[in-house]
C-alpha cells in the first residue's frame, strides 16, 4: 500500500468523525468566540461589533462572581469527596464483607437513575417541617432548617446531591483496578510485616494512580457540566446562591435571550476549563509513555 | 464476581470485618434511601407521601395517575430511539477514527487527534448556545436527531477504541492481510471483536449517559414528539403546580426502571466488562 | 387523555416518528396551543378536555395542547420555538411577559384578527384591571384567561384554637402580625411546629411582594414599561414588614418559602394562614379536610394586590390559518359560560364580568363565597410588574427580595441594588 494511499485511506476513515467533531465542537467553540465580541441581535436592534464590552459586563456583574465562587467550591466540594468515597467504597466491596453484592448495588445506583428525578427526591428530603430530614432532625430534637432557601446551607445541599450521584460511579473503575491487582503483592507485603494502612498508602494506592487519574478528569468534567440538579431544586437561588457557571449561561442564553452576553461566559468557562486540561494533560502525557 | 475472591493477607477479619461490614451498610443505607423513599411513595396513597405509616395500604394508583397525566410512552419511545441512535452513529464513527489513528499513519493525525482531545474538555454541554444556533440553521431544531448530532462523534470513545487497538497484535494484521482482507474487513474481522469488552463498557457508558441527558433535550426540544423521559419528566414535575410526590415518585421510577432493572440484571457484566477494559 | 396518547404515540411509530415535526397543517388546520400550570388540581385534563370540546364546535380546527411547565419553563419553549422558526400559534404566558414579546416580534395584536362587531366587543368585554398588562401602544395583545390576584388563606380551625374569631380575617397589618403572633406555636428550644403565615418567595416573589408594595401605597413600575421605581420609601417599607414578619417577629418561616410546597405546608397545618394565588382555590378546597377561609389582602394604607396569570397570545411566525383558528379558540374559550366554567373548576378569577353573572357562578359564589373574593379585591387591583426585558428586570427585583429575605441585605439596600440594575437594563427602552 503506497504511502499516499494509506494516507487517503486514513483520512478517509477519520472523516465523518472529524466533520461532525468539527461541526459541533470546534466551530461552534470559534462560534462562541466571535459571537462574544458582538452585541445580542434583536428583531429590532441588529448585531453591532462590541469589542471587550460583554466581557467588561460580565466582569462587572455581581452575579457572575457569585456563580464562579460557588462553582469553584461546588467543585472543591465534590471532587474530593466523591472520589476518596469511590476509592474507599471499591475497597470495602472488594474485601468479603457480608451482602457484599447488594451493598455494590446500593452505592451504584444513584448513577443509573436521572438527576432530574433523583433531585426531585432529594427535594422532598430537604423540605422545612414534614420533609425527611426535618422528620429525622425531629426525632433527635434538633431544630428544622429550611436547607434549600437559605443561603448558608443551599449550596451544601446541592453538593451533597451531586457526590451522592457519582461516588458509586467512579467507584467501579476503582473496583475493577482493584480486582486486576496481582495478589502476590499484598502477600509480598505482608512477609515484610507491612501494616494494612501501610500496604494501602505504598502499594495500592500508588498503582491506583492512572485510575484516579481517569476518575479525576470526569470529576472535574462534572463540577462544571452538572446544572440538572439545580434547575429542579433551587433555579440557582436563593439569592443566586446555588448559581454556577453553566447554569448563568443557560438562563442569560435561554431566559433572558442574551446570546452575546452568554457566550462571552462561555468563553471565560472554556478557558478555565482549558487551562485545567492543560494541566491534567501534563500529567496523563507522563501516564501515556509508561505504557 | 469469582475473580479475586482468594483470602489475601490484609483482607479484614473478625472484629476488623465486623466493624468494616457495619459502617459499608451504613453507608449502603444512607445511599438507598432516596430510592428506598421514592419506591416507598410510589407505592402508597398521597396522604402517606409525608408520614411513615409501615401499614398503610399498597396502591398502583400513582402509577395510574402519573402515566395519564403525560404522554410517557411517547416519551420512553423518544428515548429509547435517541439513545439507540446515539449508541448506533458513536460506534461506527468512534471505531472508524479509532481505527484511522491507530493502524494509519497519514499527515496531520497528530493534530488531527489533538483536536479530538479538545473535546474531551470542550464539552458539547458548554457550548449549548452556539449549538442551538447551528440545530437552528440546519432547520432540524425540534426533533430527535437534533439531541443526538452534537454527541455522535465522541472524543471519549476515539480515545478509548484507539487505546485499544494499538494493542492489537501486528500479526493479526498482517496475517489478515495475507489472507487478502481490505482494510475494513481487517477492522471488523479482527479489530472489532478484540475490542468487544469495551463496546459493552463504552456502550453501556454512553446509552446511562444520554437516557439521563438533560439540559440539551431542554433546549433543543418543545413538543412531545422528540421530548426524552428527563425533559418530559421535568415538565411533568414542575414545581409551581404544587408537588404532589407520590405522582412524582411513581413517574421518577417508571423513568429509571428501564436502567435500574437493566443494572440490576447486568451488573456482573458491567463491572466485568470495565475491569477486561482495564479502564484504569 | 390515555387513549389519545396512546394513538398519537402508535401513529408516530408506525410513521416517519424519528423526524416529526409538530403542527403539521392537514385538511383541518391543525394549531399547537402551549400552556403552563402553575396551581394545584388537574389543569391538564382540563385543557384537553377544552380542546375536545372545542374541535366538537369546530370539525374544521385540530388544536393540540402541550403542557410545557412553569411559566417561565413556558415563555422560554415559546421563544425557542420562535426562534427556531416554528411557533405554536397560541399559548398561554405570563400577562406581563408582553413587552418581550413585542419586542422579540414574538406576537401578533389580536385587533388584527377581531373583524367582526361581535369579536370587538368581546375584546372588550374583559374586566378592565385583567387589560392593564394585555395592552399599549392603543392595541390589545393578550387576552386573559387564567387571571388571578393574590389572596390570604386562612385554617379556621387553628384561629379557634388561638382565640380568634374564626370567621374573621386581619383586615390589616397590624391584625395581620398580631394573628400570626397568636398562631404561631414555638416550643422552649426554639423549634416551631406551627408558623402563623407564610408568604412563599420562589419562582415569582415579586408577585407577592407586590401585594406588599401596593398595600403600602407605591406603584413599581411606569405604564410604559421601562421605568421602574424599586427604591421608593414606600417600597421600602414594604419589604421591611414582610421581612420582619421572620427575622424580627418569627411568625413566618426563616429564609425563603417555597411556592410549590405551600399548598401542602398549609393543609398539613404547619401554617395558619398563606398568601397564594386565587387560582389555587379548587386545590385548597379539594384537599384542606379543615374549614378554612379566603380573603382579600390585609391593608396596609389601603389594600391592593396585583393581577396576575396568563394571557393568550397568538405568534407572528404561525401560519394565517392557524393564527384565524387560534384566534377563534381563544375567544371560544373565554366566553361566559366557559369562563365561569373555568373559574369553578380552578379558582382563577372568571375574566369577563358577565361570567359572573351565569347560572353556574352565580350558584357557585352562592354557596362557596370564596370564589368572589378575588373578584372583589379586583376594586383594589394594579397592573402586575412588567417591563421590556420582563424576566431580566423581574430578576433584578427578585434577587434583592431574597436577598433582604435571607438577611445578607438589608431590605433598602437589596431593592437599591435592584433599581441601579433595572435602570442599567431599561434606560435603552426611553
Amino acid at each position: 500500500m503506497s504511502r499516499f494511499s494509506a494516507a487517503l485511506h486514513g483520512w478517509l476513515l477519520l472523516l465523518p468523525a472529524m466533520a461532525l467533531l468539527m461541526l459541533f465542537t470546534h466551530w461552534p467553540a470559534l462560534g462562541t468566540l466571535i459571537d462574544s465580541f458582538y452585541t445580542t441581535p434583536r428583531p429590532r436592534r441588529p448585531s453591532v461589533f462590541a469589542g471587550w464590552d460583554n466581557y467588561r459586563q460580565i466582569l462587572d456583574d455581581p452575579i457572575f462572581w457569585q456563580a464562579l465562587t460557588n462553582n469553584l467550591w461546588f467543585a472543591v466540594g465534590t471532587i474530593p469527596v466523591s472520589v476518596g468515597l469511590a476509592m474507599l467504597m471499591a475497597v470495602w466491596v472488594n474485601d468479603r464483607i457480608a451482602g457484599r453484592t447488594l451493598v455494590r448495588m446500593a452505592y451504584f445506583t444513584p448513577t443509573v437513575l436521572p438527576m432530574i428525578a433523583v433531585a426531585n427526591i432529594w427535594l422532598f428530603f430537604y423540605t422545612p417541617q414534614y420533609g425527611l430530614l426535618a422528620q429525622l432532625f425531629g426525632v433527635f430534637g434538633a431544630t428544622t432548617q429550611n436547607w434549600l432557601g437559605s443561603k448558608d446551607t443551599a449550596l451544601i445541599c446541592v453538593t451533597v446531591v451531586a457526590i451522592w450521584k457519582e461516588a458509586g460511579f467512579f467507584m467501579i473503575f476503582y473496583l475493577a483496578a482493584l480486582q486486576q491487582m496481582p495478589p502476590n503483592l499484598a502477600e509480598a507485603a505482608a512477609l515484610e510485616g507491612a501494616s494494612r494502612w501501610h500496604f494501602f498508602r505504598r502499594v495500592q494506592f500508588p498503582l491506583l494512580m492512572p485510575t484516579t487519574l481517569f476518575v479525576l478528569v470526569n470529576a472535574v468534567i462534572n463540577a462544571f457540566r452538572t446544572v440538572d440538579h439545580i434547575v429542579v431544586m433551587t433555579r440557582g437561588g436563593p439569592d443566586n446562591a446555588t448559581s454556577l457557571l453553566l447554569f448563568r449561561i443557560y438562563e442569560l442564553g435561554f431566559g433572558f435571550w442574551d446570546t452575546s452576553l452568554a457566550s462571552a461566559m462561555t468563553v471565560i468557562l472554556l478557558l478555565g476549563l482549558g487551562l485545567i486540561a492543560l494541566a491534567q494533560y501534563g500529567f496523563l502525557e507522563r501516564r501515556l509513555h509508561y505504557r | 464476581m469469582t475473580a479475586s475472591v482468594r483470602s489475601g493477607p490484609y483482607e479484614p477479619r473478625g472484629m476488623g470485618l465486623a466493624i468494616e461490614t457495619v459502617a459499608a451498610w451504613l453507608l449502603a443505607v444512607v445511599w438507598i434511601l432516596p430510592l428506598a423513599y421514592a419506591v416507598w411513595t410510589a407505592f402508597h396513597p398521597a396522604e402517606f407521601s409525608a408520614r411513615f405509616e409501615l401499614f398503610s395500604p399498597l396502591s398502583m394508583d400513582n402509577f395510574v395517575r402519573a402515566w395519564e397525566a403525560a404522554p410517557f410512552a411517547r416519551y420512553f419511545f423518544n428515548t429509547f430511539v435517541l439513545v439507540t441512535l446515539i449508541l448506533g452513529c458513536q460506534l461506527v464513527l468512534c471505531t472508524l477514527a479509532a481505527y484511522a489513528f491507530a493502524r494509519y499513519d497519514f499527515p496531520g493525525s497528530n493534530i488531527a487527534f489533538a483536536l479530538v482531545l479538545a473535546q474531551l474538555m470542550v464539552m458539547p454541554d458548554v457550548l449549548i448556545v452556539e449549538n442551538y444556533k447551528t440545530m437552528g440553521k440546519l432547520g432540524v431544531l425540534d426533533t430527535i436527531p437534533a439531541i443526538a448530532l452534537p454527541y455522535v462523534a465522541s472524543a471519549f470513545g476515539i480515545f478509548l477504541l484507539r487505546q485499544t487497538f494499538k494493542t492489537v497484535p501486528k500479526e493479526l494484521d498482517d496475517a489478515a492481510r495475507v489472507e487478502g482482507a481490505g482494510a475494513v474487513q481487517t477492522l471488523l474481522k479482527v479489530y472489532v471483536p478484540l475490542a468487544r469488552p469495551i463496546y459493552l463498557a463504552y456502550g453501556l457508558v454512553s446509552v446511562s449517559y444520554h437516557w439521563n441527558n438533560f439540559l440539551w433535550p431542554l433546549i433543543v426540544t418543545s413538543s412531545v414528539e422528540s421530548r426524552p423521559l428527563t425533559v418530559g419528566l421535568q415538565v411533568f414535575s414542575s414545581s409551581d403546580q404544587g408537588i404532589d410526590w407520590s405522582v412524582i415518585c411513581a413517574a421518577t421510577l417508571m423513568t429509571s426502571a428501564p436502567l435500574l432493572v437493566g443494572f440490576v440484571l447486568f451488573q456482573r457484566q458491567f463491572v466485568q466488562s470495565f475491569m477486561r477494559a482495564g479502564i484504569r | 387523555m390515555k387513549r389519545r396518547t396512546f394513538l398519537q404515540g402508535a401513529a408516530a411509530a408506525a410513521g416517519t416518528a424519528v423526524i416529526a415535526k409538530p403542527a403539521i397543517a392537514q385538511a383541518a388546520t391543525e394549531f399547537t396551543l402551549f400552556f403552563p400550570v402553575a396551581v394545584g388540581g388537574p389543569i391538564t385534563k382540563l385543557i384537553d378536555t377544552m380542546a375536545v370540546d372545542f374541535e366538537k364546535e369546530n370539525p374544521s380546527i385540530k388544536v393540540k395542547p402541550v403542557y410545557a411547565g412553569t411559566y417561565q419553563e413556558t415563555l422560554v419553549k415559546l421563544m425557542t420555538a420562535h426562534k427556531g422558526g416554528s411557533a405554536p400559534a397560541l399559548s398561554v404566558v405570563l400577562s406581563t411577559d408582553m413587552f418581550t414579546l413585542i419586542d422579540d416580534d414574538a406576537i401578533v395584536a389580536f385587533d388584527d384578527f377581531a373583524k367582526s362587531e361581535d369579536d370587538k366587543k368581546w375584546l372588550q368585554s374583559f374586566f378592565p384591571a385583567f387589560m392593564e398588562n394585555s395592552q399599549t401602544a392603543g392595541k390589545t395583545w393578550g387576552a386573559p384567561f387564567q387571571r388571578s390576584t393574590v389572596v390570604l388563606y386562612w385554617n379556621k380551625e387553628l384561629f379557634k384554637d388561638a382565640g380568634l374569631d374564626p370567621d374573621k380575617a386581619p383586615a390589616n397589618w397590624a391584625e395581620q402580625l398580631a394573628f400570626a403572633q397568636k398562631l404561631t406555636k414555638a416550643d422552649a428550644s426554639g423549634g416551631v411546629s406551627q408558623w402563623g403565615i407564610q408568604v412563599p418567595a420562589t419562582g415569582f416573589p415579586y408577585w407577592l411582594f407586590q401585594g406588599f408594595s401596593t398595600q403600602a401605597g407605591a406603584i413599581l413600575m411606569n405604564p410604559e414599561g421601562n421605568r421602574t421605581f424599586f427604591d421608593k420609601p414606600e417600597v421600602v417599607e414594604a419589604l421591611s414588614y414582610w421581612v420582619d414578619l421572620s427575622r424580627k417577629h418569627k411568625v413566618h418561616p426563616p429564609g425563603i418559602v417555597e411556592w410549590g410546597t405551600t399548598p401542602k405546608d398549609f393543609f398539613e397545618k404547619k401554617v395558619a394562614m398563606m398568601w397564594t394565588t386565587t387560582g389555587n382555590l379548587t386545590n385548597v378546597r379539594t384537599n384542606a379536610k379543615f374549614p378554612f377561609g379566603v380573603a382579600m389582602l390585609p391593608a396596609g394604607k389601603r389594600r391592593g394586590s396585583p393581577t396576575g396569570g396568563g394571557n393568550f397570545y397568538i405568534s407572528a411566525k404561525a401560519p394565517k390559518a392557524q393564527q384565524e383558528a387560534a384566534f377563534r379558540f381563544a375567544k371560544w374559550a373565554t366566553q361566559p359560560q366557559r369562563a365561569a366554567q373555568w373559574c369553578v373548576d380552578t379558582g382563577y378569577v372568571a375574566v369577563r364580568k358577565d361570567a359572573f353573572e351565569t347560572e353556574a357562578l352565580k350558584k357557585y359564589v352562592a354557596e362557596f363565597p370564596a370564589a368572589a373574593v378575588a373578584r372583589d379585591q379586583l376594586e383594589f387591583a394594579v397592573a402586575e410588574l412588567s417591563t421590556h426585558e420582563n424576566q431580566r428586570v423581574t430578576k433584578a427585583l427578585n434577587d434583592g427580595l431574597q436577598a433582604a429575605l435571607t438577611g445578607t441585605k438589608t431590605p433598602e439596600q437589596g431593592l437599591k441594588d435592584a433599581q441601579v440594575e433595572a435602570e442599567r437594563i431599561l434606560v435603552r427602552y426611553r
